[in-house]
């Protein structure tokens, strides 16, 4: 029987014939946790009685989350990092190199690899064929101390993309309308895979946007296949020689075959407070924004930056709106100076932010005030999320937020493109 | 290891819980100081939580329980609180995972059939609820026998302490 991308990958790395809703051990090429989720897991790869990685050249520490820190406890937990780092020759990323999901998109996601995080939106990897998942803390410590994990195989959907994205559209208004159409539980424990004739103009930065955003559909999983696309980010980023081909069987089985036909979108927001309440933004145009943010790990690519950066070009942002920038990594921030896009977005009125999560998860950098309504390109609009729990925050891309901040209201991105 | 049969009051939660809802990133400076992390637990949600709950109560979401983060402080607060066990009519993979991992049984089920207030009689061998208040009993989904062996051990830290490494088990049970 042909087996989809997810039985492909943990069959070859468990060594097993691995269907759907078997359980395997498999071992992992990649295990990393960030600065929120890190300490837990040290303390838990310590209380386990573990001393040594299983390999330290496989497992990272991200400082992101807080990065720079803005809490003494935080600071804390970071001196912690750091000497575990050094006490076991695990990788550490240091504050301004930028978001793990990034940083392990351009160094070392590989298809065919299995990388876990501790982090959610360790599924952005899935972009570049590699099965990536967010676990718990726990289950990290394990997997540094081991090298595996248990994995239960995925039932997979098959999202078969075809069309062309019209003007103004881009990945994150495709994957909003699919969380829109399936929800938040829509595809929860399965494997998301895309397919479909459509994937030849998706690039890299796009996919990288749509695999980040499968676990809002609660997948465990958001894979892409191993093509040339994939074979010429690896080649870009130093490591073509880490490219192998990889696809999904023509025989294999999905629960479901989605078909999206990208000639059918238009921009799409999710309004406050769940990301599966999704509308085209025609229909919410004109709520007045506070505060734009454009970054993380969903919308923080060159990409990103080159599309806001492209609208706001010789203009300015709304006064009544902060406009706050937070490139996903230091080699996005240095190439979009080179380019010429920081120039315009700071001429703009921008605030540029370290590479770093910064504003997205309610920390530091762009906290909200009460009644105050920020559109940002993040995955996560929860009650809460940016620190308030009574602001309200509104997903969309970056043609959108760079739109909507010059207006100072949510504004459709066609007016500008 | 938990025990076998549980018995406690029901505190009814409504659907799409996420782990942000559990413990706000606001509070993510207080994460390696658990005691006080926990008195934030669900703190927007559901405010009157943390000071209604008693050792040995149960946690009733509705679908979708833990969708978000992977932060496994959502379940370590929420059994720090006193929970006995979580029950849902679905649960978000990782919170789920990370729930058992911590020796935090959790349960699906109907829980439409569950009101706030309501005295359950769990029994984790049969995979079974008594809802004593309505005399209904419900039955719950099984998970694999690996998560079974994880949560018998008392979490994935006790079970990795004793046996070194992931076992798997031909045997399938609920608990």
């Amino acid at each position: 029987m042909g087996k989809t991308l997810a039985e492909k990958i943990l069959s070859l790395k468990s060594n097993t014939e691995a269907e759907a809703g078997d359980v395997v051990i498999a071992d992992v090429d990649l295990a990393f946790v960030q600065d929120t989720t890190g300490p837990l897991a040290i303390r838990q790869f310590k209380e386990s009685g573990f001393e040594a990685l299983a390999g330290p050249q496989q497992a990272i520490i991200f400082l992101d989350h807080a990065a720079p820190s803005p809490a003494p406890q935080l600071s804390n937990d970071h001196i912690l990092l750091r000497r575990f780092a050094g006490e076991t020759g695990c990788r550490i990323s240091e504050i301004g190199d930028g978001i793990c999901h990034q940083l392990v998109a351009e160094n070392f996601a590989n298809p065919g690899d299995i990388i876990v995080g501790a982090d959610s939106h360790t599924v952005t990897a899935g972009a570049l064929g590699a099965f990536a998942t967010g676990m718990g803390s726990s289950d990290v410590a394990v997997a540094l101390a081991l090298g595996k994990s248990w994995f239960r195989v995925p039932e997979s959907f098959l999202i078969e993309l075809s069309g062309v994205f019209p003007r103004g559209v881009y990945g994150k208004d495709l994957i909003l309308y699919l969380i829109g159409q399936i929800g938040a539980d829509g595809a929860n424990y399965k494997a998301l895979e895309f397919g479909g004739k459509a994937l030849a103009q998706i690039t890299m930065s796009q996919r990288l946007t749509i695999a980040n955003m499968a676990v809002e559909a609660g997948a465990k999983v958001g894979l892409f296949p191993g093509d040339k696309i994939t074979r010429d980010f690896l080649v870009e980023h130093g490591r073509g020689d880490k490219y192998r081909p990889i696809y999904s069987d023509a025989e294999a089985h999905y629960e479901q075959v989605i078909p999206l036909n990208l000639d059918q979108l238009e921009p799409m927001l999710s309004l406050p407070h769940a990301v599966d309440n999704v509308r085209p933004v025609t229909q919410v145009k004109g709520v007045r924004i506070q505060q734009a943010f454009i970054g993380t790990c969903t919308n923080g690519r060159l990409e990103d930056l080159a599309v806001a950066a492209e609208i706001l070009k010789g203009k300015k942002r709304n006064p009544g709106t902060r406009l706050l920038i937070a490139p996903a990594s230091r080699q996005v921030l240095i190439r979009a100076i080179e380019k010429g896009y920081i120039q315009s977005l700071i001429e703009a009125g921008a605030v540029i932010l370290p590479p770093s999560c910064a504003a997205c998860l309610g920390l530091h950098q762009g906290v909200l005030g009460d009644g105050e309504v920020c559109l940002s390109t993040a995955n996560r609009n929860f009650k809460g999320r940016m620190g308030n729990p009574e602001a309200m925050v509104y997903l969309a891309g970056p043609a959108t937020a760079a739109a909507s901040a010059i207006r100072g209201e949510i504004t459709d991105p066609r007016e500008f493109v | 290891m938990p025990d076998l049969v549980l018995k406690g009051k029901a505190i009814k939660l409504g659907d799409n819980i996420s782990t942000d809802d559990i413990i706000p990133g606001r509070f993510t400076h207080l994460r390696s100081n658990l005691p006080e992390l926990a008195k934030h637990v669900l703190e927007d949600a559901a405010p009157e939580f943390a000071s209604k709950v008693k050792s040995g109560d149960f946690l009733v979401g509705g679908k979708n329980l833990g969708l978000g983060s992977s932060r496994e402080h959502a379940p370590v607060i929420i059994k720090m609180s006193g929970v006995g066990a979580i029950l849902a009519k679905s649960a978000a993979r990782i919170f789920f995972r990370n729930a058992i991992n911590q020796g935090l049984p959790v349960l699906l089920c109907d829980t439409d059939k569950i009101s706030d207030g309501d005295e359950l009689e769990i029994n984790l061998t049969a995979g079974m609820i008594a809802n004593l208040t309505s005399g209904v009993t419900l039955s719950c989904s099984k998970m694999p026998p690996i998560m079974s062996a994880i949560l018998k051990e008392g979490g994935l830290i006790p079970y990795i302490q004793k046996h070194k490494d992931f076992v798997i088990t031909p045997s399938s049970e609920p608990y």
